[in-house]
């Protein structure tokens, strides 16, 4: 994915209808069913309370909870390590599937692997790594990146789809677009692939630190066929999974599919513990992976975005993430949780995260909708204040901010803004008072709209006319 | 009652009229409007593009200014949202002070001409305002009030995203746009001045859009306007 500044990247995917009209219209459609599931859940607020309060209380308390989850999931049976950073995270796993002689391994979604690059790792060392989610597979098969955290292959309509499949699916033959043939072909050419696998590799949305159990949500079935066939099963799970308690999941049962899918509940739900033996795989191994998490705990204003689960109902309320797409953020998290959660991970000098704090208008439509009340515009705003700055940016800002904290100073300023806006004043009056062309850096503004010019009284001198002079 | 007047950096210089009409509207009523001279920026567009001292720095200067006022007010929804967070401040925006302490909604204002109200993010998410800047409009005399088709859509101004991702924040304006001229109105208000500047430039390069207005105008308008 070649990276570049949002705003930049965001143009070029604005200028794309196909692209527009597809996300509009998926973006849409989700929102609106959320909308409507959440309406009728009437103790919504103080769930999303409790939800948030029990994220918080897992950051307080990481490594302890860390600890407890390990015995527990040891003593059902479990492996469990503990990965730094992407590349240790990776090694694990690559090892692993190595020690089990496989050539391939099938993969429930995740995005915890994706952000370490599992599959570019492995492939690396001669291993195909097989998505079974059918949107995965969908991006896959392009040689394409997901564009959203939920359904990565929103970018795509159906025809798109059925001329993919055509192309790269093997034994595909279908002419039809309709969705349920193109997931019927889907599913028979998955069935092949779990049937023989060895080894599978998941994610977790959940990892309940009392008993060790792991929690994996999803929709279309083959998260099941992944967690069962397979000899080995090998687990990717961010430190920030944790619940304290079996009992804290039920709320998080309840906001998940309602704030991702816009469902009731949620279709396929796995909770596993360690291993039984002579059922399911016979191999678990838990990857505890840190990539920069208990860093970001560490700062109190930042912390926050670590309550995510994933949800992606920020993405679909978003009005940028919409107009530009997730493959604009240059992220592996796109959207609004992307713009606070990659700089915080990767680092806020890193290229393109430098601009993703300022890919809002800080509307606020993503904290109404976070299930787990995260103060996004918040977290952006303190993103923008602790990051890089352009230098002219800056002296502009403290040279206004000088003027302001004066009131000779701002009285002079406005009276000299609006002397030397006096021949503006006339070219604009054929607009009918605004300015349509402006020279850079107001070009920015004047490119999509008309530029007000100051009055030709400002109001404190209208004030000291009308109200001190009598 | 003795309100303080908080008319913002941007009403002083580019658009008067809002604290113009603040005043009028507010003496109509029977009230006696406080202007303090020290008072000039809130801070808000430092801290939100990222310029937490100098930000911090306008927020003293703005409590130090109105330092014994009971009351302020201020035609400008972002402004009063970014007090409320981050001073002391007793501050409204002006539908909260008319509807919530005055307790007025019919301000004896007329207006006949057709009207459709865009709500603004602060003002819908922030100060979660409500209804009552459209309950204060539909009691004006004469005044047509015609929904917005998706009111709770950004207009793409957010302070410099209008100008560091000015592509999508065109795209997002020309929704706005489209949506604000269907509804056939003749003006198009809203709380905050600073998105108006943003959604009236644009309606601008549409002959047949609605002129962008800020409410507080028509509150205390009396008649039509030409
Ligand atoms: S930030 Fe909130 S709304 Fe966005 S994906 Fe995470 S949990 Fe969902």
């Amino acid at each position: 994915m070649a990276v570049m500044p949002f705003a930049v990247a965001a143009e070029r995917e604005l200028a794309d209808g196909q692209l527009r009209a597809n996300l509009g219209r998926a973006t849409r459609t989700i929102r609106d069913k959320r909308a409507r599931v959440v309406a009728e859940v009437a103790d919504w607020e103080p769930m999303r309370d409790r939800a948030a309060a029990v994220k918080d209380e897992v950051l307080d308390n990481l490594a302890e909870l860390l600890a407890r989850f390990e015995a527990a999931a040891v003593a059902a049976g479990a492996v469990v390590h503990h990965a730094q950073d992407a590349a240790h995270a990776n090694a694990i796993v690559t090892g692993l599937v190595q020690g089990q002689r496989a050539e391939s391994v099938v993969k429930i979604k995740s995005m915890a692997t994706q952000e370490i690059g599992l599959n570019e790792a492995l492939e690396a060392a001669g291993i195909t790594p097989i998505e079974t989610d059918l949107a995965e597979l969908i991006v896959q098969l392009a040689d394409d990146t997901p564009s959203h955290i939920l359904v990565p292959a929103i970018h795509y309509n159906r025809s798109q789809i059925r001329e993919l499949f055509a192309r790269r699916m093997p034994g595909f033959t279908a002419t039809s677009d309709e969705p349920a043939v193109l997931a019927g072909a889907a599913r028979e050419y998955l069935r092949r692939t779990f049937l023989a696998a060895k080894v599978a590799v998941c994610g977790a949305n959940f990892a309940i630190a009392e008993t060790g159990s792991l929690v994996i949500v999803e929709s279309e079935g083959n998260g099941r066929m992944c967690l069962t066939l397979p000899e080995t099963l090998i687990a990717v799970v961010g430190v920030e999974k944790l619940l304290p308690r079996f009992a804290d999941l039920g709320d998080f049962l309840r906001l998940l599919p309602r704030s991702s899918t816009g469902e009731r509940m949620n279709p396929y739900t796995s909770i596993f513990t360690g291993v039984t033996p002579g059922d399911g795989p016979q191999r678990l191994h838990i990857v505890l992976l840190d990539n920069g998490r208990t860093q970001v705990a560490q700062d109190p204003v930042g912390r926050a975005a670590l309550r995510c689960i994933r949800c992606s109902a920020c993405l679909n309320v978003c009005p940028v993430y919409e107009r530009a797409g997730g493959h604009a953020y240059g992220s592996v998290y796109p959207g609004p949780i992307g713009a606070i959660l990659s700089p915080q991970l990767t680092g806020q000098d890193a290229g393109f995260n430098k601009t993703l704090p300022y890919a809002s208008t800080l509307c606020g439509a993503c904290y109404d909708v976070c299930p787990v009340k995260i103060n996004i515009p918040e977290i952006l705003v303190h993103l923008r204040q602790t990051g890089p700055k352009p230098v002219a940016e800056r002296a502009a800002m403290s040279t206004l901010s000088w003027v302001m904290r004066d009131r000779r100073r701002w009285r002079a300023a406005l009276r000299a803004a609006r002397s030397g806006s006096a021949p503006l004043r006339l070219i604009a009056r054929r607009h009918g008072g605004t300015l349509r062309r402006a020279p850079w850096p107001l070009s920015a503004w004047t490119a999509h709209r008309d530029a007000p010019l100051p009055a030709a009284e400002s109001f404190r001198d209208w004030w000291r006319r009308t109200h001190e002079q009598s | 009652m003795r309100i303080a007047l908080f008319v913002t950096c941007l009403n002083d210089a580019l658009f008067p009229q809002a604290g113009i009409a603040t005043v009028a509207l507010l003496e109509r009523l029977g009230h006696t409007v406080a202007f303090p001279a020290a008072q000039s920026c809130c801070g808000q567009m430092h801290a939100n593009t990222g310029y937490a001292a100098p930000a911090r720095q306008l927020e003293r200067l703005t409590e130090a200014a109105f330092a014994g006022h009971d009351v302020i007010v201020s035609p400008s929804g972002s402004c009063v949202a970014h007090l409320r967070a981050h001073t002391a401040l007793p501050a409204y925006e002006l539908s909260e002070l008319l509807v919530d302490v005055l307790g007025v909604t019919d301000v004896g204002a007329t207006f006949p001409h057709r009207v459709t109200y865009h709500p603004t993010c602060h003002g819908l998410r922030a100060l979660r305002l409500g209804d009552r800047p459209a309950t204060l409009l539909r009691a004006v005399k004469g005044l047509d009030l015609i929904d917005l088709p998706e009111p709770e859509q950004c207009c793409g101004f957010g302070g410099t995203f209008a100008l560091k991702n000015a592509a999508v924040s065109g795209a997002m304006l020309a929704d706005k746009i489209a949506n604000a001229e269907s509804t056939g109105a003749e003006y198009l208000a809203a709380a905050d001045n600073s998105c108006l500047a943003h959604i009236g430039g644009g309606l601008a390069r549409h002959p047949r859009a609605p002129k962008p207005i800020h409410y507080a105008e028509i509150l205390a308008a009396t008649g039509a306007l030409s």
